[in-house]
């Protein structure tokens, strides 16, 4: 089910292209996930992040990731885009979309797959902080009080 | 491992490191020659001892072949392509 090229892009993403790859008039609830890159209280100062990837296998790992969620949700359509590159404070590094005839499938797909991002894609990313300094970060290494997005 | 040199096959793969890895490296990827059989934690324990940089890798790194993420004890193949992967920090 997947119409795109590649699920990587340098550029800003577009929702507008992703709604279109999944919508159908018989998918009645579409449910779209943005992560973004964020500068609160336990970063310290962030003024982008460089995302980078081993990009060939983020690739491979998309496509066997969206066929698991198609196999749970043979109903749902879904699609994802992954962000590479200096993405600054308030931009989306990810978008995931997915449709389905009711809302329960879109809801449950769309978090499967950025679970399964977090868990499975290899790409990393480097905190450009404000003093000039580069942090990598270790999600495994450095709680948080917002997993939603870490 | 082979018990003698004599009967063991050797094998060429082609290690590539990212992000923080490939930083404390030097490189982002590296032909490494060893005998077969051979495991991807013979790859990490052959990368750690022929590359300077390469001993501040962990031990037990996360590694995929040809792909798909492995584990240590996963066999390794004339021509894979082993990687090791940081944490992943991906979304």
């Amino acid at each position: 089910m997947r119409n795109a090229e590649s699920f990587l892009t340098r550029a800003a993403i577009s929702l507008d292209v992703l709604l279109a790859e999944v919508s159908a008039p018989d998918r009645g609830g579409t449910c779209v996930f943005l992560g973004t890159v964020r500068d609160g209280p336990d970063e310290h100062g962030v003024t982008a992040i460089e995302y980078s990837a081993y990009e060939e296998m983020v690739e491979a790992e998309f496509g066997r990731l969206l066929a698991d969620a198609r196999g749970r949700w043979p109903e749902a359509r879904i699609t994802v885009r992954h962000r590479l590159g200096s993405i600054p404070v308030g931009e989306a590094s990810i978008a995931i979309v997915a449709a389905a005839p009711h809302r329960a499938q879109a809801f449950e797909a769309c978090r499967y797959v950025i679970e399964g991002v977090k868990q499975r894609v290899p790409v990393w990313k480097k905190e450009l902080r404000v003093d000039g300094s580069e942090v990598w970060v270790d999600p495994s290494g450095r709680p948080t009080p917002h997993p939603a997005h870490g | 491992m082979p018990a003698t040199v004599d009967t063991a096959t050797p094998a060429t793969v082609r290690v590539r490191f990212f992000a923080r890895y490939a930083e404390l490296v030097g490189r982002s990827e590296a032909a490494v020659s060893l005998p077969l059989p051979a495991t991807v934690g013979d790859v990490v324990r052959r990368v750690r001892e022929d590359f300077p940089g390469a001993r501040a890798l962990p031990e037990r790194p996360l590694a995929a072949v040809n792909l798909k993420q492995v584990k240590l004890d996963a066999r390794v193949q004339d021509g894979d392509e082993v990687a090791l992967l940081p944490p992943i920090a991906g979304g």
